[in-house]
């Protein structure tokens, strides 16, 4: 909301410098977001109060050396006479008429004075210097609303209105300032003038004066002319109307354009004008219809009927149905009810006689209408906030006056005033228990009575601390004590309410398993070298098919009914596909990524419309091993068993041993570089997910280079459930032994298998088990591998003799062999 | 010449000559030629014997301190060899110190990560525990049972994103803000006192831009008693503020409006960029925007389980990644989600 302080100050004295208005203001709830001079020394464009002038111009001629230039004498102290070369176009029609005998008045700028240069279209400040031009001596100016700073216009020097007085400073006639204040949707009073000066008087303590405009009328009376009826009334608790006669539509007049100007609203002619201008000062939205528009002279509020249509003001035609609400006459709709006018009772040039409205409605109906027919308004955007019912005869007053003084319009005496539904009062009993328990502060009721009074409550103190508290009709955000504890605390100052420690007894505290152990899940992967990415969770089916087009099945997604694009329109349903997004960016910009997310997927239930939300961990790992470095130029590329040792690394650091690794057919990785993570759990064995190299077709769908990409995608929550808290092994102080074992198997024989029957025959004397080498070659023939282990073995009681451990390795041989046919390497 | 002299003469040249030795080689051959079993000093002595009786003792003495003499200054000189070896040794061994070291490949958490758990522990330690709720949420728990009824002007603060459902079925959004879990702490909780933290990720329909993702993070807490007041939730905000951007930090409570809360308020603190001057950051009002807050309003404790009349609550909510733009000076809010490294690896 535009406050300009000169309109501001008919009702209510500003007496504290604007800065600190601001930071009141903002201090209570009405956030100052601009402060605008205008013309004043703090402005973009100050204008000198010396050197830019009101002026008379009394006699325009012709230049005597340029056809289109023009010689203005101007006069702009009494008597001075001054001629200033223009090229004004709205000046050629005075020229060679002499003296005028009705003199303009516009704007003089002296030598010296900083303007706009008008000729270029950036706001470029020039000093006015004295030259010839086309041997005319020329000093001074005649402005332009762009020279002065005041809008874009430069087609013609700025006309100002006959009264305005020659000699005063354009500062003193029309600087201000002009204060953007970002109004809540809860602060709906304060979308008025009248309503902002209402606050800024509780909030200063300075008094309040509502207009109080009185009417000329003649003629017949409105009621006797007009007739309204209400065919809704719960939405449309009030409406009035009254009836102006024979006016005159020209433009309105200077100073109410300029006051509409520093609002942010555009003048169009006399009866729009007013009608805005009675808005923004009253915050009562009204509307104008030609009243020889009206058949039968009988408005009609009602709801539409099924396939009615209404073409409004902006040439749009709308659709309506019954749970539309119209102003009608007795044959068709004339306005969608405080939205917007129609076309076919719009105030045309030939208008002569008006019909005004001024009602309230049932706030929702107009938000869903404004939203409906996409009709955002100034007039539906204070009444879906509430507008005051008690606002509406000082409104038409109002808008008659200025009609008949502005559009020479003949009022008709009397006001059509329907009231369909009583306005209900609330009345709520606030008590100074009820205040120190919400806000913590004692305040005694007449303190509260002191605090709310200004702002129009009507408070009756009862006893020391309880008082009767009747809510005025502008405030229909108040219904509650809580609301009234907001009015007390603003009132008072947040800032000077105490600020304490909570005293109340503190909740049962309870552990938080599953997020410590994601923590630390992210702890142990970053640790591992991955960076934690975070991306989007609104996905395309495209992207899913990049990695398996078997998971592009729509019926399977989330969908959004409103996606603000087609890359972001299902929720995921895993987190790789995005995940590879980023990396395949990462791989072009830097040719290598490590990352990883931990984050939601969004599974559609059979049995409920809301997903499931399982936590998910992913991983994608190409590129160089390590960074390139003098230490190593051209470091390994990332394969299978990094991505493998981060999963070992994961399940190491929560202790899971519940779990085993296996092959994997998954369709998104290479065959034979996948695997799965199987768990074993009370239910049997569960797949938590899988990993392995990225499946070249999958790479080159994410626009990859070829490269190996690692890739892993874990249920977590599942994961987690197996994680353990470690538990000590003692250390032995007992020197180790180890033994080196070479064994040959057919390649089919996993190494996994081999160890376990390692391990199994070698019994509790074995500390631990490394594998150091793995060999083929055509000495072992073919289809076979070589597989070297160190084996390390220990008691915790004793040294183990050399005979003890020959014969260990020796049972060891015998069984491994005799269990998996591998035989000992020669 | 007697003994004696000869004796001087010997440790005269033997230290001539070992001052002018600096290798280990000549060292141990000098040590040889003078101290050694066939050394010069060894071989003169074996002439002590024809020395008279009485002068033995006095000759032995001398022969002694020569001795001792020499064997001194072959270790000083000893030690002087062998340290310039070892700093010749450490001469061809040295390093260009500003070469780049070995770097451990170690991975950051993503900056919002970080931020949400500083956010975390600083209410953790003011009794605050963490609880997750659903992100994919039905129009009545994300509005409608926090006071938002559909048709109501406020629901213009939140842009939303609809989940296809069947016709007739209850409206699905993509919750706006963490506040739906509000409720579900509060149903879990009453009648007993609640203290929770809610992070999470919120959407909005909404065209992204430097300033604006259509997904965010959002931090929400909340405390419901039976003695909880507004100068309980400035204390506790004041409290935040103060860890977060250090003692004394000002602050300003603004009123504010949520519909979910009354009396609602703005927390600011004052630009810690500016000392309140007024920059670009700060919009020239000195001022940052922290955290929106306010009592629970009546009517959403009650949705809560609780009675309005008997309970009393507040809540606050605050963005990760607009406190994480603001300390780390970044200027464009599409970098968090982009996934790219030249990013994430900047921070710690
Ligand atoms: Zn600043």
């Amino acid at each position: 909301m535009r406050i300009p302080l000169s309109w501001l100050r008919e009702y209510v004295d500003v007496t504290i410098p604007i800065d600190e208005l601001a930071e009141r203001l903002t201090r209570s709830g009405l956030e100052v977001e601009t402060i605008e001079h205008i013309g004043g020394a703090q402005a973009e464009l100050p204008w000198d109060p010396t050197l830019v002038l009101v002026c008379n111009i009394l006699e325009v001629s012709q230049h005597p050396n340029a056809d289109r230039l023009v010689l203005a004498t101007v006069e702009y102290t009494l008597g001075s006479n001054h001629t200033v070369v223009t090229g004004a176009p709205n000046l050629y029609q005075y020229k060679g008429l002499g003296r005028l005998t009705h003199p303009l008045k516009s704007v003089f700028a002296r030598e010296g004075a900083v303007l706009y240069d008008g000729h270029v279209a950036e706001k470029v400040k020039v000093t006015l210097k004295g030259k010839p031009v086309r041997g005319v001596m020329s000093d001074a100016m005649l402005c332009s609303e762009k020279e002065l700073g005041l809008s874009e216009e430069h087609e013609g020097i700025l006309i100002l209105p006959d009264d305005a007085p020659v000699g005063m400073s354009l500062l003193e006639y029309i600087g201000d300032t002009v204060v953007d204040i970002d109004v809540l949707p809860n602060m709906a009073r304060t979308l008025s003038l009248v309503g902002m000066a209402r606050e800024i008087a509780a909030l200063t303590g300075q008094s309040f004066r509502l207009p109080n405009p009185t009417v000329a009328s003649s003629g017949a009376n409105a009621n006797d002319t007009i007739k309204v009826s209400i065919a809704a009334p719960e939405l449309c608790p009030r409406f009035t109307a009254s009836v102006v006669r024979n006016v005159t539509i020209k433009p309105s007049p200077f100073w109410m354009q300029r006051r509409l100007i520093m609002a942010g609203m555009r003048p169009i002619n006399n009866i729009v004008d007013i009608s805005n201008y009675v808005m923004l000062e009253l915050g009562t939205p009204n509307h104008t219809f030609d009243a020889d528009c009206v058949a039968e002279a009988h408005i009609v509020v009602r709801n539409a009927n099924v396939d009615e249509q209404i073409k409004t003001l902006d040439g749009r035609t709308h659709m309506l149905n019954p749970s539309h609400l119209l102003v009608c006459d007795t044959t068709q709709p004339l306005s969608v009810a405080g939205v917007m006018g129609g076309e076919s009772s719009e105030v045309s040039d030939r208008t002569k006689n008006v019909l005004v409205e001024a009602a309230v409605w049932e706030p929702t109906i107009i938000r869903r209408m404004s939203t409906a027919f996409k009709l955002r308004s100034e007039a539906s955007k204070r009444f879906e906030r509430g507008v005051d019912p008690e606002m509406l005869e000082l409104a038409q007053r109002r808008l008659c006056q200025l009609l008949h003084d502005y559009a020479d319009g003949v009022v008709a005496p009397g006001l059509v005033d329907v009231r369909s539904a009583p306005i209900r009062q609330i009345s709520i009993t606030l008590t100074s228990a009820e205040v120190k328990r919400i806000l913590g502060l004692d305040f005694t009721a007449t303190k509260l009575c002191d605090l709310l009074t200004p702002l129009g409550f009507g408070c009756t103190v009862n006893t020391s601390d309880s008082l009767a508290v009747i809510v005025p009709s502008y405030r229909r955000d108040v219904s509650h004590t809580a609301d009234l504890c907001e009015e007390v605390a603003r009132m008072f100052g947040y800032d000077n309410l105490p600020s304490t420690i909570m005293a109340d007894e503190l909740p049962a505290q309870r552990t938080n398993l599953a997020l410590e152990h994601e923590h630390f899940v992210r702890d142990v992967l970053s640790g591992a070298g991955l960076n934690e990415a975070i991306t989007y969770s609104l996905t395309s089916l495209a992207s899913a098919a990049n990695l398996d087009p078997a998971e592009a099945e729509a019926t399977n997604y989330l969908r959004l009914a409103n996606p603000l694009s087609s890359e972001r329109e299902y929720m995921r349903r895993a987190i790789l596909p995005t995940l590879l997004e980023s990396a395949a960016g990462n791989l072009r910009e830097r040719g290598s990524t490590r990352l990883f997310e931990i984050g939601r997927v969004y599974h559609r239930r059979a049995d409920a419309i809301l997903p499931a939300e399982p936590l998910r961990v992913a991983i994608v790992m190409a590129g160089q091993r390590t960074n390139a470095s003098w230490h190593d130029a051209s470091p390994e590329a990332i394969d299978f068993f990094d991505i493998k040792g981060v999963v070992e690394l994961l399940c190491e650091r929560l202790q899971i041993s519940t779990i085993r690794i296996a092959p994997s057919d998954a369709d998104s990785l290479q065959p034979g570089r996948a695997a799965q993570l199987i768990a074993r759990t009370a239910i049997g064995e569960v797949v938590i997910g899988h990993f392995g190299e990225l499946h070249p077709l999958a790479r080159e769908r994410f626009a990859m280079p070829a490269v190996r990409v690692a890739v892993a995608e874990f249920a977590l929550d599942t994961l987690l459930e197996l994680a353990n808290v470690p538990r000590y092994t003692s250390i032995s102080r007992y020197p180790a032994s180890s033994q080196d074992l070479a064994l040959v198997a057919p390649v089919m024989v996993s190494a996994e298998t081999i160890a376990a029957s390692i391990r199994k025959y070698a019994g509790a004397a074995l500390n631990s088990i490394e594998l150091f080498d793995v060999y083929t070659g055509a000495n072992l023939g073919a289809g076979m591998r070589s597989l070297a282990y160190r084996l390390t073995f220990r008691s915790n009681e004793r040294t183990l003799g050399d005979d003890e451990i020959t014969k260990l390795r020796a049972k060891i041989i015998r069984g491994v062999e005799h269990e998996t046919g591998a035989k000992l390497r020669s | 010449m007697t003994i004696i002299d000869q004796l001087a003469d010997i440790e005269q040249a033997a230290l001539t000559a070992l001052m002018k030795i600096d290798t280990s080689e000549a060292i141990g051959e000098w040590k040889s030629n003078y101290l050694g079993k066939q050394g010069a000093i060894a071989k003169l002595s074996r002439e002590l014997g024809t020395l008279p009786g009485d002068q033995r003792p006095a000759a032995g003495q001398r022969f002694n301190a020569v001795r001792a003499a020499l064997d001194e200054a072959f270790a000083s000189r000893e030690a002087t060899i062998s340290s310039a070896a070892q700093h010749q040794a450490f001469g061809q061994d040295a390093v260009d110190v500003t070469l780049p070291g070995r770097l451990p490949v170690v991975g950051r958490l993503h900056p919002s990560t970080r931020v949400l758990r500083m956010i975390t522990d600083i209410f953790a330690d003011m009794g605050f525990q963490v609880w997750e709720s659903p992100e994919v949420e039905t129009d009545t728990l994300n509005f409608g049972l926090l006071n938002i009824p559909e048709d109501h002007p406020a629901r213009d603060m939140w842009d939303t994103f609809y989940v296809e459902t069947a016709p007739g079925a209850e409206k699905v959004l993509l919750r706006t803000h963490t506040s739906p879990g509000q409720i579900h702490a509060m149903r879990a909780h009453a009648p007993h006192p609640v203290r929770v933290i809610l992070p999470g990720k919120c959407y909005r329909y909404e065209q992204v831009t430097t300033r604006h993702e259509m997904m965010f993070h959002q931090v929400e807490g909340i405390a419901v008693g039976q003695h909880i007041t507004f100068s309980d939730l400035k204390g506790t905000l004041i409290g935040f503020a103060e860890r977060l951007y250090g003692v004394g930090t000002k602050t300003r409570f603004r009123p504010s409006y949520f519909p979910f809360t009354e009396p609602s308020v703005e927390l600011d603190v004052e630009c810690f960029l500016c000392k309140g001057k007024g920059c670009r950051i700060c919009k020239q009002s000195g001022w940052l925007e922290v955290s929106g807050a306010g009592m629970i309003h009546p009517i959403v404790l009650r949705n809560g389980g609780y009675d309005p009349d008997v309970f009393s609550g507040f809540a606050f909510g605050m963005g990760p990644e607009r406190i994480t733009m603001l300390r780390h000076g970044i200027d464009d809010i599409r970098w968090f989600f982009s996934g790219d490294e030249r990013f994430l690896q900047q921070f710690v």
